[in-house]
């Protein structure tokens, strides 16, 4: 009996510590629990771009393989260009001033996606 | 043992309370710190039960009788192999095991999202943490594996049809895909919670359900395979009900895995995808009421006990709160994009939901119906075969068809002239092999004949959309055929693994209608010396033979087979008794030949004292692409789960855009 009660002890003492840990390593940052409504239009408008600018990729993955028309492919296409820059412009007015270094890495970001 | 079991399930009742509570505070004030100390008191609920679990497996064995679970589920003459699956061979193990695997999924979720779902993350774990603490509340008060009694000089052994291999694995497989539903369910709902219903919350779900429907699908075709091999009634499946309930959110599973794509590619269907996540899990959890509460008579279900109340409350509380939740944030699930043609990729995807949904809620209908009709009349009304062979029929034939027209059709819409294009190779292909089957007899059975037609235009699309994308990739720059190809498939995982597993529902349905719509059997009384035939198969009766182990005696008839004159060998079948349990389970005997995928099954459904047997022989024609369709269904999902850089990558970015706040997927 002796056993299982020390094991207990460990065992309770070890998640305790476990649990209670982030109150002594951890700082206490602001939280981001509930969503503001600038970030949240922000995040709707960069998700509607890049879902405007893969359904171009996809359409023209289509004509490739010869599931789109030619006819087809045209009248989709004008729509779709039109979404695309429309999403892009009105990302632009909210953009918000960036330092130069963050420009950087941001451009580099999405070269690697490109690429 | 007992004492550590009961202290440790106590401590992880208490850590998943604490998570669940500091959680939702930390969500609701945002404070940072709590949320770390409940993710870490939830990442240590999964290890104290892991360690309960641990517990229980050593008890079993050192054959520990003084627990009564031990006793009632093990024996000294129980194989050491099976010690391990007598974890989970009754109602107080199972749930432990169902706890575990709760809990690691759980941790490894919001351990591995916690920067994807950052902005839900806290919802995420009280959500989690609810539901911990309530499985946890059970084996702690209602159903504990703990529970001592005196100890008895041997225990009662474990359920013989328990003790085979497939029963290793079906059930940890089977409660990862069906426990693993959890998290996309959590995921959605702290989503709705928090008010962030943007993509983020999609991919964590999409990825999770992928996860366990995976689990899930497996473990469903291993459960068929154990009731094959197993069980001997010549069968795989038998709409039991709860096979049923596995079922069930399997397919609402695979409804919000086509739906999510929608989404993700249209920003359509965001409230019937909510909706989705939140009928699969209660699924899920109506299944586990079914198999648990003792309401229904089946050779799965555990015995009657006092838990299904317990559930029947759980279950209450998660439709009503995620109706609710789902009700409240309309305003922000609803979109203006709408379905521009009935004629396209989207309004295929559409269709296709409305059919698996319809078809789950039918089975849902089914497996319900007797239970209120013995409650609200006292009436017992049994549901069989016949009502869902009708509705498989209904609504799987035209789910076949649009397997292989969905991929043919573009985004947005096809005019006529496009469409007839797409599909006019694999409609002709598929016209000639149902003419050529027609020529061979296959008409014999219509919907057969028309399951086989569908199916040869579902394999001739998946070919020819691997062809066409291989061409274009080649003409894009790839310099061989075979990278064109690689290129093809790593480029669109989830389209191409997709494929693959529509290819395994087709050899799935073709197995399936080939072993029940042309399947023969034929039962014989037999002497030694005596044949019988079916199908082109003769078996010889040779004799009996008897051998003993300490676990059971295992009684044999030896039969040469032959097909059309040409011998195959001999087989044995016959039964085995398996002593501390007292019970007689079939020992079937199963010739199989790949080339066919056919197999020729003998049951020895009875033996006399005079030496003579009745004996059935079942010939299943192209059963095992069955077992080859769940090969090829885990390479599909394999496909379609390998971690996508570029996903990865748009997410980091996005995340950057933000806010600079670097994000890892």
């Amino acid at each position: 009996m002796v056993v299982p009660i020390i094991l207990t002890a460990a065992v309770t003492l070890a998640t305790f510590l476990y649990v209670a840990r982030p109150f002594f390593g951890e700082p206490e940052l602001p939280a981001a629990a509930r969503a503001d409504g600038r970030s949240t239009g922000r995040l709707e408008l960069i998700e509607e771009r890049d879902r405007a600018l893969a359904a171009l990729k996809e359409l023209e993955f289509d004509h490739r393989t010869g599931k789109v028309s030619e006819v087809d492919y045209r009248e989709l296409i004008g729509p779709l260009r039109r979404r695309a820059v429309e999403t892009l412009r009105a990302l632009d007015p909210v953009e918000p001033p960036m330092r130069p270094a963050r420009r950087r890495r941001e451009v580099r970001s999405r070269a690697k996606v490109r690429s | 043992m007992a004492f550590l079991g009961h202290a440790l399930l106590l401590l992880v009742l208490g850590l998943l309370l604490y998570a669940a509570v500091a959680g939702s505070y930390a969500a609701l004030r945002g404070r940072r710190r709590l949320l770390s100390s409940a993710v870490n008191a939830f990442v240590s609920a999964f290890a104290g039960t892991a360690l309960a679990a641990g517990t229980l497996v050593l008890a079993f064995a050192r054959d520990d009788f003084s627990l009564s679970y031990v006793a009632n589920h093990s024996s000294r003459q129980l194989p050491f192999g099976y010690t391990l699956a007598a974890l989970w061979s009754g109602q107080e193990g199972s749930l432990l095991l169902w706890l575990l695997v709760l809990t690691g999924v759980g941790a490894a979720a919001l351990l591995l999202n916690r920067r994807l779902v950052i902005d839900v993350l806290p919802w995420t774990v009280p959500i989690l943490a609810g539901i911990g603490a309530y499985f946890a509340f059970i084996p702690n008060a209602v159903a504990s594996p703990f529970a001592t009694q005196t100890a008895p000089p041997n225990g009662l052994g474990m359920n013989a049809s328990l003790q085979n291999p497939y029963m290793m694995i079906h059930p940890p497989l089977l409660y990862l895909g069906y426990v693993g539903l959890t998290v996309p369910f959590a995921f959605a709902m702290a989503a709705l919670a928090s008010r962030r219903v943007d993509e983020r919350w999609v991919v964590a779900s999409r990825r999770w359900t992928l996860f366990s429907w995976t689990f899930l699908g497996v473990a469903i075709l291993l459960g068929a395979k154990w009731a094959y091999e197993s069980i001997g009634w010549g069968g795989y499946y038998a709409w039991d009900p709860v096979e049923n309930a596995a079922l069930m959110p399997w397919l609402a599973a695979t409804a919000f895995l086509h739906s999510v794509m929608v989404q993700e590619k249209k920003n359509m269907l965001r409230v019937w995808n909510v909706v989705l996540i939140a009928l699969t899990f209660s699924l899920t959890l109506f299944g586990t009421f079914l198999t648990r509460s003792g309401v229904i008579n089946s050779i799965h279900s555990f015995s009657q006990s006092s838990i299904g109340g317990w559930f029947l409350a759980f279950i209450a509380v998660v439709v009503t709160g995620s109706t609710v939740l789902i009700l409240t944030r309309l305003p922000i699930l609803r979109t203006s994009v709408r379905l521009e043609s009935l004629a396209s990729r989207e309004a295929a995807f559409l269709y296709n939901n409305l059919l698996l949904v319809a078809f789950a809620l039918t089975m849902l209908w089914g497996v319900a119906f007797p239970m209120l009709s013995q409650i609200l009349r006292g009436v017992p009304i049994s549901i069989g075969p016949p009502y869902y062979d009708f509705f498989l029929r209904v609504f799987g034939l035209p789910l076949l068809l649009l397997m292989g027209i969905g991929p043919l059709l573009a985004w947005r819409r096809a005019s006529l002239r496009s469409f007839v294009r797409a599909i006019s190779w694999p409609l002709l292909f598929a016209l000639f092999v149902g003419a050529s089957l027609l020529r061979a007899g296959a008409g014999s059975s219509l919907p057969g004949l028309v399951a086989y037609t569908f199916s040869a235009f579902v394999l001739a699309a998946v070919l020819l959309e691997f062809a066409r994308g291989t061409r274009a990739r080649k003409e894009l720059g790839d310099s061989t055929w075979a990278g064109a190809f690689t290129s093809l498939v790593s480029r669109n995982r989830r389209r191409y693994g997709g494929y693959v597993s529509h290819a395994a529902v087709v050899l799935l349905a073709i197995g399936v209608v080939g072993s029940s719509v042309y399947g023969s059997s034929r039962t014989a009384h037999l002497q030694p010396g005596q044949a019988m035939s079916v199908g082109g198969y003769s078996a010889t009766y040779l004799g009996t033979k008897l051998t003993h182990s300490p676990s059971h005696d295992a009684l044999r008839g030896e039969f040469a087979l032959s097909y059309h004159g040409n011998s195959l060998g001999t087989v044995a079948a016959g039964k085995n008794h398996y002593k501390v349990e007292q019970f007689f389970a079939n020992a079937v005997g199963i010739h199989t030949d790949w080339l066919r995928a056919e197999d020729v099954m003998l049951i020895g459904d009875q033996f006399d004292k005079d030496g003579s047997v009745f004996l059935k022989i079942a010939v299943n024609p192209l059963v095992d692409l069955i077992w080859i369709a769940g090969v090829v269904f885990l390479l599909g999902s394999v496909v379609a789960m390998w971690p996508d850089a570029r996903e990865k990558r748009q997410l980091a970015r996005r995340a950057l855009e933000i806010d600079g706040r670097p994000v890892i997927a």
